[in-house]
């Protein structure tokens, strides 16, 4: 092994925090608690030596495996620049882009002013609203579109419930042995009444794809705007396809609409691309759905069913993703147009396996996709 | 223990191998008092490492299984109510009535059922294995959290019960979903990658000596082979191991392309995985391992 005369020399710690910097400007999530813990590592460790230094950061200061890629980078450009070889770690192969921050972007709707954006739902606003509920997204005005936005913020998405094994203290049910001889004894032996439980019930996991290429650009941010509202409320996974497949539940979990908008927009790097449906769900059941996203819950795809790639790579991927999970609802915001039929190849090999074919296109038609995702009847 | 290559050197002694990156994140769990967070695919060995551990360390394994509907009392501990009623029932027979003497006998600590957990604090040295983590829900792992960065417990009716020395904790998770950032952040992070060649076939020789040399050799190019491809499910070492002890059971001393699409079972665990192995040339494979 070779040493690292910077980490020996004077300032070590200053070189190692400096490292730490390094990566958060990477886009890891090197915080306090972390560095402190590497501090720790490097000083149990042989002092200098390269590949221990290495590796106590990577085991301090990455989370995750993706952390693992941009960590190399980072420890191959901070120590090179500091004077050394490359390290013993595995070299990364290709340069990987930083990881976006999340930044606040001057949105539309931040600018409206304030009395605006806190009014409440008068009269006037209610029949526009009407109106507006089953206009098409894609066709909307500016203005109908912050309009819309306050519609969209109003939706809950909660899935049909299941039994838990978890059981909670009930009226009826089984006896409850715990509780009751805890009673008994509280009473110092004498005979109480007995407690029951009874299985707890839970809402099932919804999980979003939301298709962001560049077919579905008119009606995207409609579509989010509904996937933040709904993953406000609820255990909500969301995810979004172009080229790639983004993960997007940490951006939208903020709060406020706009910041959460301008996160994704930031996190999702391949916005209006075109589609490869098949090996994007390939990736996500690999990745996500096999390992547990999917399995028994409501998976609702928000596409035009818009194929480029193979259809029945597509097919093959929709039949495994119907057996994992327990409904799988596909909204196709096309499907309203006049004269439409599934003939896009892909639509037409997903369809077999799609438990639910909903409209997309306007709030109206949403609010019947949540009817529909909260288990009522389909359409 | 003294630097990682010790810790390297007592984990191999026990027949666990383990590379640079996994010597200096054990060291550093065992010097720094830091649960470790292993996490990868099925069937590369995170579950095993704890076990090598304890062996290692000469110290009991502690395994806590996490299921979706773990609480505590499964987990930390639970009062035998059954003996402390028995007890109160032979106390009234006996005639005692001093109210306060009977209550601080009944919450006696010989009346406490200890659940891995607190099994894992009050034994020393102790190796505790929190396994899949990522099966049970977001209150437990808050709750394990509490835990770990404290290592005590606090029992309202005994009072509060620390680790004089804190177990080694061996966290494993299989990524069926994000483990929280908070419990990550009190943890070292090791991400385990499928073994190379020469690697994998130093285990399968390590834990199956029986085997013949040619048979573990043909066996782990197979399997490097199977992971090269697209698969549903590509397969660990557990499955190497699996499928070289499968192979010897039926007394083969090597393979050819019809016994290893026969023996396919034990390896690949998805239809299409299968379908899909059977239509390559396996015997191309092993003619590569074969000489």
């Amino acid at each position: 092994m070779r040493a690292v005369d910077s980490v020996t020399g004077r300032g070590a710690d200053a070189v190692l925090l400096g490292f730490a910097r390094a990566l958060r400007a990477g886009g890891l999530d090197a915080s306090a608690e972390r560095v402190h813990a590497f501090l720790r590592a490097v000083a149990v460790l042989r002092p200098g030596v390269r590949g221990d230094v290495y590796w106590a950061g990577r085991s301090t200061l990455c989370g995750s495996r993706e952390d693992l890629e941009r960590y190399d980078e980072v420890f191959t450009a901070y120590f090179a620049d500091a004077g050394g070889d490359a390290p013993e770690g595995p070299t990364p192969k290709a340069a990987i882009p930083p990881r976006p921050r999340l930044v606040v972007r001057d949105t539309p709707g931040t600018t409206a002013p304030e009395n605006e954006r806190h009014t409440t739902p008068t009269g006037a606003l209610a029949s526009s609203a009407e109106v507006l509920r089953h206009r098409d997204i894609a066709e909307l005005d500016a203005a109908e579109r912050t309009r819309l936005h306050q519609l969209l913020a109003a939706f809950a998405l909660p899935g049909p419930t299941r039994r838990t094994p978890r059981r909670r203290p009930a009226r009826r049910g089984e006896a409850d042995p715990r509780r009751t001889v805890r009673d008994l004894l509280r009473h110092g032996g004498e005979p109480a009444p007995l407690r029951h439980r009874a299985r707890a019930e839970r809402p099932r996991r919804v999980v979003l794809l939301v298709d962001v290429s560049g077919s579905m650009t008119p009606c995207a941010d409609a579509l989010l705007r509904f996937a933040h509202a709904s993953a406000r409320t609820t255990r909500t996974e969301v995810f979004t396809l172009a080229t790639r497949l983004t993960r997007v539940t940490r951006e939208l979990a903020q709060r406020d609409p706009d910041l959460a908008m301008a996160a994704v927009a930031a996190a999702v790097p391949d916005w209006s691309g075109g589609t490869r449906l098949g090996e994007l769900l390939r990736v996500f059941l690999d990745r996500w759905g096999q390992r547990g996203t999917a399995r028994g819950a409501v998976v609702v795809l928000l596409s035009d069913g818009w194929e480029r790639g193979d259809p029945e790579l597509l097919g093959a991927q929709m039949r495994r993703l119907h057996r994992l999970a327990h409904r799988v609802i596909w909204a196709n915001p096309r499907k309203a147009r006049p004269g439409y039929a599934p003939l896009a190849a892909g639509m037409a090999a997903a369809l077999p396996s799609v438990d639910a074919f909903v409209e997309g296109h306007s709030p109206a038609a949403l609010e019947r996709l949540a009817a529909v995702v909260r288990g009522a009847d389909d359409a | 223990m003294e630097g990682p290559e010790q810790v390297r050197a007592r984990l191999e002694e026990t027949g666990y191998l383990v590379d640079d990156g996994l010597a200096v994140a054990c060291f550093l769990a065992l010097g720094l008092h830091r649960p470790l967070f292993c996490e990868g695919d099925a069937g590369v060995g995170k579950t095993a490492l704890a076990s090598a551990l304890a062996e290692a360390l000469d110290a009991p394994l502690i395994r806590l299984q996490c299921h979706e509907a773990i609480d505590a009392s499964q987990a930390l501990y639970d009062w035998d109510f059954p003996r402390q009623l028995l007890h109160l029932r032979a106390a009234e027979a006996t005639g005692v009535t001093d109210a306060d003497q009977l209550e601080g006998e009944l919450y006696d600590r010989r009346f406490l059922i200890a659940r891995p957990l607190l099994r894992a604090l009050e034994t020393r040295p102790s190796v505790l294995l929190v396994d899949e983590i990522d099966r049970a829900d977001d209150e437990f792992e808050a709750f394990l959290l509490e835990l770990l960065s404290e290592f005590a417990v606090t029992i309202p009716e005994l009072g509060t019960l620390r680790a004089e020395v804190p177990p080694v904790v061996v966290l494993t998770s299989n990524r069926t979903r994000e483990v929280h950032d908070a419990l990550k952040r009190r943890c070292l992070y090791h991400w385990f990658d499928h073994p190379s060649f020469g690697r994998e076939l130093a285990i399968v020789r390590r834990r199956l000596p029986r085997v013949s040399a040619r048979l573990a050799e043909q066996v782990t190019g197979l399997v490097q082979a199977l992971r090269e491809e697209d698969l549903v499910k590509p397969p660990g070492v557990a499955e190497t191991i699996d499928w070289a002890e499968a192979l010897d059971a039926l007394g083969a001393e090597e393979v050819d392309a019809e016994l290893a699409v026969a023996t396919l079972g034990s390896v690949l665990k998805y239809r299409e995985d299968t379908e899909r192995a059977r239509g390559l040339d396996l015997a191309a494979v092993l003619a590569a391992h074969g000489a």
